[in-house]
């Protein structure tokens, strides 16, 4: 295998408690950390170790977004990624633009593997890896929890509802990662220096040729309704009978 | 008028319950037709199970051996095919759905929705973003077809006593042999099943080991409960993955939700914010899941959980 494409979305840090704007305009996102999308930080692991173990030659990390996004390419580069591509685009494009930027890379690149995380944690799609795989006509393997490389294919793992599920997929392949797949390693000083010298092209939408798609329009936003804090009771007695209160035993 | 295809998830002969819960959210659109497309290998009972889902004017059935496994690529080309006819495809937010649909949706060429929680209009919707900490009002474009994946916890299940019509269809689409299903590996359980049950005991990393977990197994089967767990505990290896509950597990909505060393992170409490009754027994005061809890009880699971138990089976 020669290389492999890994999507890395710059989203609000997954330890931050979003607020909803008062005005209901979107969320606020003024002076919230930044971070790579967990999911993608998994794919990039995953890619990373393919890379190690010689299956595959080159990794190469995406981002689609505003330019301040080279930030988290930056990481995934001192992560160990080869390059980097950003696609810069003001607004944050729909899922279907992302997948049409994904195949005009892949058309470009021809990679035999493309990573990415199963879900944004901020729009919480779950989408991007499907449509492109439709669009590309190729294999999916969505929230995959283990991944091996047997040349021409790959056997997937992937954690469904009712367990696990393998399937084997002919490459090039789409897989999306789900969180056991992996635990991804800690950036190092020395490598955050070096990272500054990897290549980081930029490209932007037109150049790509990509034709947008119709976006599905947030007109309003609103926090979610609150649960009130109940009662303590003292001891199992009380909870038992606080549970016959409520007809629940 | 809204015509809307609705794709059925089944598994082992049986239609699975997040297909009438998917009808439900299909009967909140304007004036709706709704039609439910079947694809198996051998349908049986499932199509007749699916005619008969309150609100459903047609199953399309769908037959082919390649279908004895359900899977993305093979169902997508032939659904797309279908969705041709209709205003809206909709599909469950089980894995089965968020696997299919956005593939289903990037062949017809249009963006699609995740997780509808409420329909206000025939192209409005609302739906969950950042984990549930936003709840926003979407709209699709009136003059392509609306794809979009139903968050099942939002809806009770239709009633079975309809009477739809099953009518055979034959997709012309071609079908891939790029991926080829291996097998499936799940838990066999006699316990309620964790996605509709009416009552679920969760245990949490504090459970310590998968001996240390039966006591909640117990305390599940005293009150007829199905079982869950947090990320931590499924890490851990106490539990397997189809256990967990949260944003990236099961979002669950029983009447009554025990959950039991789990500390409330937001990603966990993400799953649980339909239920009717929330309980938390913890032996720290201070920890988030007594934020949501109606009944809170502060102390060592190790003692209150056999007591509980105790106390349930007399
Ligand atoms: C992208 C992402 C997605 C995630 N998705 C999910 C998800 O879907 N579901 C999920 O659950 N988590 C998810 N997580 C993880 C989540 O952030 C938490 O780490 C996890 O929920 C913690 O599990 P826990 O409550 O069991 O463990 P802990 O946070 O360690 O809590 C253990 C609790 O047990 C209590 N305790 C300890 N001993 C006892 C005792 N003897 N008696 C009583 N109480 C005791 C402690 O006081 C503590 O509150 C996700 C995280 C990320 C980053
Ligand atoms: N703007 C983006 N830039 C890079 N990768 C992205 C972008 N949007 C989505 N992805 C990838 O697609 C995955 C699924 O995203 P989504 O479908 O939006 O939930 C993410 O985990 C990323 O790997």
């Amino acid at each position: 295998m020669d290389k492999i494409l890994v999507g890395l979305k710059r989203v609000v840090d997954y330890n931050v408690r979003v607020r909803v704007k008062s005005d209901g305009s979107g969320v606020e996102t003024d002076g919230v950390k930044m971070s790579i999308n967990p999911f993608d930080e998994i794919a990039l692991e995953e890619a990373l170790r393919i890379r190690e173990r010689g299956e595959a030659k080159e990794v190469i990390v995406v981002s689609i977004g505003k330019p301040e996004a080279q930030q988290q390419l930056r990481t995934g580069l001192a992560m160990g990624a080869d390059r980097a591509i950003i696609v810069t685009t003001e607004d944050l494009s729909d899922a279907l633009t992302v997948a049409r930027v994904f195949l005009a890379l892949v058309e470009r690149e021809k990679p035999d593997l493309v990573l990415l995380g199963k879900q944004a944690i901020d729009d919480d799609n779950n989408q991007v890896g499907q449509m492109l795989a439709g669009l590309w006509k190729r294999p999916q393997a969505s929230f995959a929890s283990s991944l091996t490389i047997n040349g021409p294919s790959a056997t997937v793992t992937r954690e469904v509802d009712a367990g696990l599920e393998t399937l084997e997929v002919d490459l090039p392949a789409v897989v999306t990662t789900d969180l056991r797949l992996n635990e991804p390693r800690y950036v190092k000083l020395p490598d955050i220096m070096k990272a500054k010298k990897k290549p980081l092209d930029e490209v932007s939408l037109q150049d790509l040729k990509i034709e947008a798609a119709i976006a599905i329009k947030a007109t309003a936003y609103a926090p979610p309704p609150v649960r009130q804090k109940g009662v303590m009771v003292d001891g199992v007695p009380a909870l038992i009978d606080a549970l016959k209160d409520k007809g629940l035993i | 008028m809204s015509k809307v295809l609705i794709v059925a998830e089944h598994a082992n002969g049986k239609l699975n319950p997040s297909t009438a819960k998917t009808v439900a959210c299909a009967r909140q659109l304007p004036d709706a037709e709704i039609h439910v497309a079947v694809f198996a290998d051998d349908a049986g009972a499932i199509a007749t199970d699916a005619a008969a889902l309150s609100g459903v004017a047609k199953v399309l059935l769908i037959e082919n051996p390649v279908h004895a496994n359900l899977m993305a690529a093979t169902i997508a080309p032939q659904l797309a095919e279908l969705g041709g006819n209709y205003s809206h495809l909709f599909g469950p937010s089980t894995t089965f759905g968020k696997d299919l649909m956005p593939r289903t949706a990037a062949l017809l060429g249009v963006n699609q929705i995740s997780d509808i929680m409420d329909v206000r209009g025939s192209h409005s919707f609302l739906r969950p973003i950042y984990a549930g900490n936003a709840i926003v009002t979407v709209e699709a474009d009136s003059k392509t077809i609306v794809v979009a994946t139903v968050r099942t916890a939002s809806y009770k299940a239709v009633s079975g006593d309809g009477d739809g019509v099953i009518e055979t269809v034959s997709p012309s689409a071609e079908l891939p042999s790029h991926t080829r299903f291996v097998e499936l590996q799940s838990g066999k359980s006699d316990r309620p099943d964790l996605q509709t049950a009416s009552k679920v005991v969760s245990g949490g990393r504090a459970m310590g080991s998968s001996e240390g977990f039966e006591i909640i197994y117990k305390l599940a089967d005293a009150l007829g409960a199905a079982v869950g767990a947090s990320r931590a505990a499924v890490d851990a290896g106490y539990v397997p993955n189809e256990m967990q509950v949260g944003q990236t597990g099961k979002i669950i909505a029983p009447d009554l939700y025990i959950a039991i060393g789990i500390s409330g992170a937001i990603q966990h409490l993400t799953g649980i914010k339909d239920a009717g009754t929330i309980v938390a027994i913890n032996k720290d005061a201070e920890a988030p899941i007594f934020e949501v809890a109606d009944i809170g009880l502060v102390g060592d699971l190790f003692q209150i959980v056999p007591e509980l138990e105790a106390a349930i089976s007399k």
